[in-house]
């Protein structure tokens, strides 16, 4: 397989345990299988403590995985250590959601954006200082703005600097951790736009983390729903919106409200009982099975039997991009 | 007479960078049973609109001055705060984005529940304790009676939620202000709650003032929506027309910035380009007019009240009428 064809990013059987303050283990992430392709947006969705920034957060050396391995252009990364990702930093970096403590108070703008080329040694001070303020128009900010401090900025622009930042040492895949869930709905726009151009114009990879799914259509092509440390759905996104396949899918996909009161209206919506399990005492068989409206179907293997990611039949369409559902319904 | 009429309220902050005025004159009247979302960004004014109405914003920094907030004809701007504070719990009630804001951490849920019992209707505290479990079951908490010795940190996010709702309609009040009540919550359990404050509603006759800056929630179970920007009313109108014909290039403007889950979307996202003005130099005139793209001179040189284009709707915009109104999908992508 020449380096052009090979995913640039594969995980297999991904875990992370936690000791929890009890002594038990909390199980956050529990067996992720993610592939990225070259140059698509992939969104991992999914709500509190689904463990999808845990997941994020291993994918670009911050946590190191309990075990299971990621590829990286081929590369084994996952027991790397920080020295160990120095040469391939470069590759992937990561934007955060909270665009007010990500970025260090007393560093001007200039000096943010230039450091990652400060610490991989490359440039010149002066080529490093042009490269900033090239970053700064290239996030809708003005050059000008190069000598600021952080706070100085309102929430929107500070995301544009996280952002900028991360394209500093020109990275192929960019994990972005709800990068737009901190800021209001007209700024909110106005950073996907961002987004969606940056991602054409250098052909970057995202792995977008969300719990937004509305954002998510908006920009990405692909979606990996995860529930209580494992992967359930896996979908091109225009078929998993309007064809969603596992229960806990729909359920995710009926409760996102919609700015349109005649739709609100008339819409049947699956409203599940109770809250999310503990990760650290996750049910037995389907993580799902104690809020599925759709358990009945199936009966006991629910409870007994945990259901594998496995490839969905594909309805008529043999091209079509193959789609992955964990419930036993859909076996 | 309205159940809650508010006219010309105004707060403003004392800041060490200059004055701040935070809301800047709005009035408008709340209806028996009326559910009235009150939408916008990130210091547009809203919650401080809701908390100056209930006597919680602290002073200094903070100054409310206000032509008059009357209560089922009452003014409560004039009433001495211990009047007030019989008010405030028991006809008026609020609850918080974060329950923790408004649970103490070192009582039971039962005591704290039971407390509003004996200090508003005088009951005893087996009484209110009694009381408290029945509310706590009619929320959806499981196992009331047990639940009375736990502590807020036992519970998750949603179920205190929960509390805080069975708590804040204890002596069944006439009016609800919710502040954000679902944005720290997930969306399944957004929707657990939004059911449970329709259902009390339905059951019990509570107006709602719902505060958000979630245009979808609003448009599933508000009556009426007033939308602010920069501590003005810029827009108000029964829900349905609001989100079919917005008027104000602000409303426009941010309905077509939302993202859909229920259509394809189009390449480019609307958007409002600038930023939100800083209130501590606001731009004179309309404060939307540096964003604005009818705006012309006039705009900036004095600020537009609200008027009544049609039945039942308000718009502080002269030029609203000045471009078709068109579907918010097809807004100008910038």
């Amino acid at each position: 397989m020449t380096s052009d064809e090979r995913p640039l990013l594969v995980a297999r059987n991904l875990t992370k345990h936690f000791r929890g303050r009890d002594g038990s283990v909390v199980r956050a992430v529990d067996g992720v299988d993610l592939t990225l392709e070259r140059g698509e947006a992939l969104a991992l969705v999914g709500e509190s403590g689904c463990g999808k920034s845990t997941t994020a957060r291993m994918l670009v050396g911050l946590h190191p995985p309990t075990s299971g391995s990621i590829l990286l252009d081929g590369v084994e990364v996952a027991h790397l250590d920080a020295r160990g990702w120095l040469p391939l930093r470069h590759r992937v970096q990561m934007v955060f959601q909270d665009p007010y403590s990500s970025l260090d108070p007393r560093q001007t703008v200039g000096s943010i954006l230039a450091e990652p080329l400060t610490i991989h040694g490359l440039g010149k001070p002066r080529e490093r200082r042009l490269r900033a303020l090239a970053l700064l128009e290239l996030v809708g900010l003005d050059p000008r703005c190069v000598n600021r401090y952080p706070h100085e900025f309102s929430g929107g622009q500070r995301q544009r600097i996280g952002i900028a930042r991360a394209l500093t040492l020109e990275p192929d895949l960019l994990v972005l951790d709800e990068p737009v869930s901190a800021l209001d709905v007209s700024i909110q726009a106005q950073v996907i736009n961002l987004l969606a151009r940056l991602r054409d114009r250098f052909g970057l990879t995202y792995l977008f983390i969300a719990h937004d799914l509305a954002v998510v259509r908006q920009l990405c092509d692909r979606i990996a729903v995860m529930y209580l440390g494992r992967v359930v759905e896996t979908a091109p996104c225009r078929e998993l919106f309007k064809d969603p396949r596992h229960p806990y899918t729909r359920a995710l996909l009926s409760a996102v409200p919609i700015p349109d009161p005649a739709i609100e209206g008339q819409r049947q919506r699956i409203v599940l009982q109770g809250d999310v399990p503990s990760p650290s005492h996750p049910p037995t068989g389907c993580a799902f099975h104690p809020r599925c409206p759709e358990r009945e179907q199936v009966g006991d293997r629910c409870v007994t039997e945990r259901p594998e990611l496995l490839e969905l039949a594909k309805n008529g369409d043999p091209l079509g991009d193959p789609r992955c559902s964990a419930c036993h319904l859909s076996t | 007479m309205s159940l809650l009429e508010v006219r010309d309220l105004r707060v403003r902050f004392e800041t060490p960078l200059g004055t701040l005025r935070a809301v800047d004159g709005i009035s408008f009247d709340l209806e028996e049973g009326e559910t009235l979302g009150l939408v916008g960004e990130s210091g547009s004014g809203k919650s401080v609109s809701i908390l100056a109405i209930m006597g919680l914003v602290p002073t200094p920094p903070g100054v409310v001055e206000a032509g008059a907030i009357r209560f089922r004809g009452q003014e409560l701007t004039a009433l001495a705060p211990s009047r007030l504070r019989a008010l405030r719990g028991k006809d008026l009630a609020m609850i918080f984005q974060d329950p923790m804001t408004c649970l103490n951490p070192l009582l039971t849920i039962g005591l704290q529940l039971s407390e509003v019992l004996e200090v508003h209707l005088g009951l005893s505290r087996r009484e209110g304790l009694k009381c408290a479990a029945a509310a706590l079951g009619e929320v959806g908490i499981p196992e009331p009676e047990g639940s009375l010795a736990c502590y807020p940190h036992e519970f998750s996010g949603g179920m205190r939620q929960r509390v805080m709702i069975a708590m804040a309609l204890l002596c069944r009040p006439a009016v609800l202000f919710a502040d954000e009540p679902t944005t720290a919550l997930d969306v399944t359990i957004q929707a657990q709650i939004l059911e449970l404050l329709v259902n009390l509603q339905r059951d019990h006759g509570t107006a709602i003032v719902l505060v958000t800056h979630d245009l979808g929630v609003v448009a599933g179970r508000a009556d009426r929506v007033q939308v602010m920007y920069a501590g003005r009313l810029v827009e108000s109108a029964p829900t349905t027309p609001l989100f079919e014909t917005p008027l104000h290039p602000y409303t426009r403007g941010l309905l077509a910035s939302v993202p859909r889950l229920d259509r394809e979307p189009e390449s480019t996202l609307a958007s409002i380009d600038g930023q939100p003005p800083d209130l501590l130099a606001p731009p004179g005139g309309c404060a939307f007019a540096p964003r604005c793209s009818l705006a012309v001179e006039a705009c900036r040189e004095a600020t537009p009240e609200l008027e009544s284009p049609m039945d039942g709707r308000l718009v502080a915009c002269p030029r609203h009428a000045e471009t078709p109104v068109e579907n918010p999908a097809e807004g100008a992508a910038s």
